[in-house]
């Protein structure tokens, strides 16, 4: 067989699941954050577009982004580790 | 029979390689945070090294692809290696001095392969471990990046398009700090690896190991202190094409192209599979481009690129045959040395030249008009 099928849709999946699904986590984080009465007036129309704050003041907000940030760190982390252990097999033994 | 002198010589030009390797695929990592402004330059390839250090000890599988997987150990001598290392170099050195991003993976394989059928023929090849673990995932894995990315990119803009411009920039400039982060320690895990292989293949060679071993830890060390090394002293030529040449960005496309190559890496190093991270990176790259409505990408850039990515493992393979050739006609030692200092000298030449078109970190952001080297800042007008 010239291509490994099975590694072949493992890496599409898990990588759709780490490349976008991680950043995407990270995103809905920055979203959670941005929540609150700080930016809520950046909102309507005519509003101060040229603002950069981030950080809306929404105490939830900011929790529910916290737990989002460290479950995209977990992940992270959990994700290095597989690669540590496949890529350093037990040696075998006879 | 072995050569400890040829063996010693052999293992400094492969550092050599894991070093140039380590300047030219920076921008990899690193491009995308210093075109957005994420990371200044001179912190962001200093982070880069570290991580690539660290990166180098995670996992060993593309090494025993290398040093088994591709060639016949039986037929490999040190002057196939010798040869095969200095196809890679020099391939990997003209690229960079055009500032085209190319493959210092396939350089390397490129090179070794040429240098093994010009001394045994191409038997000696292992051509299903190498379109199984090379030439497909060459083929295949800037498209899935591409895929990914776009995925990526789509969401990220979806999911924040209640920030403003501002906010979202800031926001994913964060972001992009732990990406580019992740995919140095991915270049790390199996760029560093190549060079590992190559080393365990030239002790294998020389007699020194058995054959089958894995790669011994001093070889681990020293391959990952030079790819650190070459990533400090940084690539800016190629950061500039990747990060200011391809596509124009933003940090949200920045960030998803980021985690799109640092995925499909570390994915495919732990099956072996011996990657292209400057093919990954480019497809991310492209693959946000695409996923963002009113993104431009330059085609003609990218068509640069893909025809320099074709042509990668012939030519290294020729230069490597040709090296080859003139280690082998003059013979022994010697034979050995004297292309070692061939190619020494033609590193000279090649940085030289390119002191014409010097790119640094000073104007490795400046406007893209159209070539590598930004054009002299304009006298100021008047008052």
């Amino acid at each position: 067989m010239w291509i490994n099928l099975s590694a072949l849709w493992k890496i599409v999946v898990y990588g759709l699941i780490a490349g976008a699904g991680l950043p995407a986590i990270f995103a809905l984080g920055l979203y959670s954050l941005s929540r609150g009465p700080k930016t809520a007036r950046l909102a309507g129309a005519g509003a101060d577009t040229d603002s950069d704050v981030l950080v809306g003041g929404s105490v939830i907000g900011m929790i529910i982004a916290a737990i989002l940030f460290l479950v995209v760190l977990a992940a992270i982390g959990w994700g290095v580790y597989e690669v540590y252990q496949i890529g350093h097999p037990a040696p075998a033994k006879h | 029979m072995g050569n400890d002198t040829v063996l010693v010589l052999v293992v400094i030009t492969a550092l050599a390689f894991d070093f140039t390797n380590g300047f030219h695929d920076t921008g990899n990592a690193m491009a995308t945070s210093i075109a957005t402004g994420a990371l200044p330059p001179r912190v962001a390839v200093a982070l880069s090294g570290l991580l690539n250090f660290i990166g180098a000890f995670l996992s060993l599988a593309v090494a025993a692809t290398i040093a088994s997987g591709l060639v016949n150990s039986a037929d490999v001598t040190l002057q196939v290696v010798a040869a095969g290392l200095a196809g890679g170099i020099i391939w990997n050195l003209l690229t960079w001095l055009f500032g085209i991003p190319s493959s210092s993976s396939h350089a390397l394989i490129g090179g070794v392969i040429g240098a093994t059928i010009a001394a045994a023929g191409g038997s000696a090849v292992q051509w299903h471990g190498l379109t199984q673990k090379v030439i497909i995932p060459a083929v295949l894995s800037p498209v899935i990046a591409a895929l990914v990315a776009a995925a990526g990119t789509w969401l990220l803009y979806r999911i924040s398009r209640s920030l403003t411009a501002g906010a979202r920039g800031h926001g994913f400039r964060i972001g992009q700090i732990g990406s580019a982060c992740m995919v140095s320690l991915a270049h790390g895990t199996n760029d560093a690896q190549k060079t590992m292989g190559v080393i365990t293949l030239a002790l294998i060679a020389n007699g020194s190991i058995a054959a089958g071993s894995t790669a011994p830890t001093w070889v681990i060390v020293c391959c990952a202190i030079a790819i650190s090394a070459g990533t400090y002293v940084g690539g800016w030529r190629v950061i500039r094409t990747l990060g200011k040449g391809l596509v124009e960005i933003e940090s949200p496309q920045g960030m998803a192209a980021e985690s799109s190559s640092a995925a499909i890496i570390l994915l495919s190093s732990s099956f072996g599979y011996s990657l292209s991270t400057t093919h990954v990176a480019t497809g991310s790259i492209i693959g946000t481009g695409l996923g963002k409505k009113g993104a431009e990408v330059r085609w003609g850039v990218a068509g640069r690129m893909a025809s320099a990515w074709v042509f990668t493992l012939p030519s290294a393979g020729l230069v490597g045959a040709a090296a080859y050739g003139i280690a082998h006609g003059v013979g022994g030692t010697f034979g050995v040395i004297l292309v070692l200092v061939v190619l020494a000298a033609l590193c000279g030449l090649i940085y030289w030249r390119s002191r014409d078109t010097k790119v640094d970190h000073q104007n490795v952001n400046a406007e893209w008009q159209g070539s590598l080297a930004p054009a002299e800042t304009p006298e100021p007008a008047a008052a």
